[in-house]
């Protein structure tokens, strides 16, 4: 350390030495950084691929390399059962209720968005506002509410009650409404009007311009508010939590967390399985689109 | 102005007659299932459900009838939507925090009297029978009673009882004792199996209501009464076995002495659920540990996050620095992988036996912290949890933001003789607290609900001792309001506590929202704005 120090002062007056050192140094705490970043996710990937299943023997180099893990997930090991495991139902319960969510989310927002921005009439104004002091208080606050609300809807119509996935939607759709008609508003407002005026001109009906003119311009945007809508309704725990009772209903994180139930560590490496298939698809998403992501991500708050 | 709106008019009057008649059947449609859904909620005791569902419908109706209201067309499925899953469940929060609504006192009070008025008990000098018993395929029973002058009849389960003969219809032929040998769709049980049956003794026969029989020994069923009577005028009950009168004491009827009759019923009860949290020792210091402990999290995981993330995106802001674009993506991960997935696997790694943090600092210092049951170290696990989870999010906005400050300023600052530091206190900090500064209030916001890493990575623990209801050290608001409402300890669910609890989340929210918005000029914006 103290030849570093003295090697540093007799070069002090060396700008690129000054430099160099400096970008090794800050290479040095980037590993530090990565390793702390990336140490739960290479521990979840070698305790997939470890047969021990168990958290007491679980290492960085999996001790009994194999993939029975993966077996064992989809029932297929005898010497593990597991009861309540409903791997592949609670994914495709997730894909479909985020798949179902962002879809309606961005056919009634965009159009809603649509209305504000473009359409001017009396009201209009009111209602931005009282949007936006709704998001005040996000609806999972009122979780208890929302519980009585789903049970008595449920009691009346059953497809739409308690332990369906119509009516975690519709939960996640009213949650969401508020906020994603702003942030497309917001978008919508930086199209040119002029484009719109050439539709006007050529007689087309609002739905026209709305449909065949702004919808392409817009599709980027579209694209990115709907990757995060899914993948916000898919990470999604509380709702999912108290609105479905049946371990078939679940969605994959609701299923994920019963792992946890009784001796977590003699089902570890299965639960890193089931995390890994979980996990992938949506980190892959990210970081291939990360730029974009941020991007939108920050528009709403961050004014250039 | 004036075309804009001239134009929805056109546009809403040029309408084709096929599209008219198509609209004014779905609003038909519409309409009748509406109608027919509150008729159904009205029947059912749900009223305040049927106030949302009619202004709904109200609204569609203007809206798609009226010309005028063409724009709204454009959102009213949306709006619908906002309207029943987040005004409404604002309201009805606030109607639920007022009542005792929770179990026993689950149901509303026309449900409530007739289970009240079924419950049975066994009066002194009873009538008692001699009884056998007869089972069906799909598990029902039967019994045969015969009272001590020899009359003999009939009991099924929610049925009335009947004199009967052997032999008559449905009935078998008698055996030497005179007892039935069979019944239409029943078995005989032997006396063994039945004293050895657990159901039977529990199983009441006859209509709920009228006579009744329940088993009482191994050869005797007695006849059961009402046991409480209603009385509409004095709204109270008199218990029949002892003459002891059950007031209505805000949905419980209740003695002098505080007996009380299950179940209750829904109704109002004013500041009570508030006034038991300042009241209560055992409710009011959980809340006390649970709401600091509520302001401190947030904040400690926004300074932590951003502190780190800002640091990063400092160190690697060089456009020309090696590996920029691998270092910042392999810091990214934590943010990509739903956060579900990894509390859990971080709540393995931090499991107190077998975990690799407490293996490994087990080998290296010959100690470790009991992260599970120590409070301290429970709370800073989660929030060392939270700074993996948080930073890169601050890394990304911080960068960003980083790029929006003018290069021109530094240059200025630098021949004013500035240094590092005081470039970075004069400079940086301030513009980047500007442009973030919403962005880091509304994580402050999604911290203070983090439920999922609260109730995923520790349960809210560990327990707070002497809470009457479940709580921990860990616990925040939204977590505890779960807990009142859906993990049934001791008390059972409260609706109405876990209410009155989300109105203090509400508030304190809600106030912290709006000075968010103040930062963001949101507000100014849609005034100002065309």
């Amino acid at each position: 350390m103290s030849n570093i120090t003295q090697a540093y002062q007799r070069f002090s007056g060396s700008q690129k030495f000054r430099k160099k050192f400096s970008v090794a140094l800050r290479l040095i705490i980037a590993l530090l950084l990565i390793a702390f970043a990336i140490f739960p996710v290479l521990w979840m990937i070698s305790a997939t691929f470890d047969n021990s299943n168990s958290l007491a023997a679980s290492s960085l180099i999996p001790t009994q390399p194999g993939t029975k893990n993966f077996l064992r997930l989809f029932n297929k090991d005898p010497e593990f059962r597991f009861g309540d495991l409903n791997y592949w139902v609670w994914l495709w319960n997730s894909i479909k209720v985020s798949g179902i969510t962002t879809i309606l989310t961005l056919s009634l927002t965009t159009m809603a968005a649509y209305a504000f921005s473009r359409l001017r009439f009396k009201g209009r104004k009111l209602t931005l506002k009282a949007i936006l002091l709704i998001q005040v208080f996000p609806n999972l606050l009122a979780l208890v509410s929302i519980y009585v609300i789903v049970f008595q809807i449920g009691d009346i119509i059953p497809a739409l009650g308690l332990n369906t996935h119509a009516g975690l939607i519709m939960v996640y759709l009213g949650g969401a409404m508020g906020m994603n008609i702003w942030l497309m508003k917001g978008f919508l407002d930086t199209v040119p009007r002029a484009i719109d005026e050439s539709g006007m001109v050529d007689g087309a009906s609002n739905f026209r311009i709305f449909w065949s003119l702004l919808l392409p311009l817009i599709r980027p945007i579209l694209v990115v508010i709907g990757i995060l809508s899914f993948i916000g309704t898919y990470g999604d725990f509380l709702m999912a939590r108290v609105l479905l009772t049946d371990v078939q209903k679940y969605t994959l994180m609701v299923g994920l967390q019963i792992f946890t139930a009784g001796q977590f560590d003699q089902k570890w490496g299965v639960f890193a399985a089931g995390a890994l298939i979980g996990a992938l698809p949506i980190m892959i998403t990210y970081l291939a689109l990360q730029d974009q992501i941020a991007g939108g991500l920050t528009s709403g708050a961050v004014k250039e | 102005m004036a075309k804009a709106s001239g134009k929805n008019k056109i546009e809403a009057a040029s309408e084709s007659i096929y599209s008219r008649i198509i609209r004014y059947i779905l609003i038909a449609f519409f309409d009748a299932a509406a109608i027919w859904f509150i008729y159904q909620a009205l029947s059912r005791g749900f009223d305040q459900i049927v106030f949302i569902v009619a202004i709904i419908t109200l609204a569609i109706n203007v809206i798609f009838i009226l010309p005028k209201a063409y724009p709204f067309r454009w959102m009213a499925i949306g709006l619908a939507f906002l309207l029943m899953f987040t005004v409404y469940p604002i309201i009805l929060t606030f109607y639920v925090a007022f009542t005792n609504y929770g179990d026993g006192h689950l149901l509303t009070k026309e449900q409530a009297l007739p289970l009240i008025e079924k419950i049975t008990y066994l009066p002194e000098g009873a009538p008692t029978y001699k009884w056998t018993a007869y089972k069906s395929t799909d598990g029902k029973y039967a019994l045969w009673l015969v009272d001590p002058e020899g009359n003999s009849f009939l009991g099924k389960q929610d049925e009335t009882i009947i004199p009967a003969l052997p032999g008559d219809p449905g009935i078998g032929e008698a055996d030497s004792r005179g007892i039935p040998v069979s019944l239409e769709g029943y078995e005989k049980i032997s006396i063994l199996a039945a004293a050895t049956d657990k159901n039977l003794s529990n199983i009441i026969f006859g209509m709920a209501g009228e006579a009744v029989v329940q088993i009482t020994s191994p050869t005797t069923a007695a006849a059961l009464d009402q046991r409480f009577i209603y009385d509409a005028v004095s709204d109270s009950f008199t218990d029949q076995s002892n003459g002891a009168i059950y007031n209505n004491v805000v949905g419980t009827y209740t003695t002098y002495d505080g007996k009380t009759i299950t179940p209750g019923f829904r109704a109002g009860v004013g500041w009570k659920n508030f006034k038991d949290f300042l009241t209560s020792p055992t409710l009011r210091g959980p809340l006390v540990t649970i709401l600091i402990w509520n302001f401190i999290f947030p904040l400690v995981s926004v300074v932590s996050t951003f502190a780190l993330g800002l640091t990063i995106a400092i160190m690697y802001n060089d456009k020309d620095f090696p590996l920029k674009k691998i270092i910042r993506t392999l810091l990214l991960i934590p943010y990509t992988i739903p956060s579900v997935i990894t509390i859990l696997i971080w709540r393995g790694m931090f499991s107190p036996q077998f975990g690799i943090i407490n293996r490994t600092l087990e080998a290296w210092i010959g100690w470790a912290p009991a992260w599970t049951t120590e409070p301290f170290w429970a709370r800073v696990a989660v929030l060392l949890v939270n700074l993996w989870l948080g930073f890169p999010y601050m890394m990304l906005i911080t960068s960003g933001a980083l790029q929006s400050i003018p290069a021109d300023l530094y240059e200025a600052a630098t021949v004013d003789g500035a240094t590092g530091w005081k470039r970075f206190t004069k400079i940086t900090l301030p513009l980047l607290l500007v442009a973030v500064g919403p962005l880091l209030i509304a994580s402050y916001i999604f911290n203070f609900n983090n439920f999922g890493i609260i109730y995923l990575f520790i349960g809210g623990g560990p327990p707070i001792l002497g809470a009457s209801t479940q709580a921990g050290y860990t616990d925040i608001l939204i977590s505890y309001v779960y807990n009142l409402a859906f993990q049934s300890g001791g008390r059972g669910v409260q609706y109405g506590l876990a209410s009155a609890i989300t109105l203090i989340l509400f508030i304190i929210v809600g106030s912290i929202t709006l000075i968010q918005y103040r930062f963001t000029n949101m507000w100014e914006e849609v005034s100002e704005n065309v």
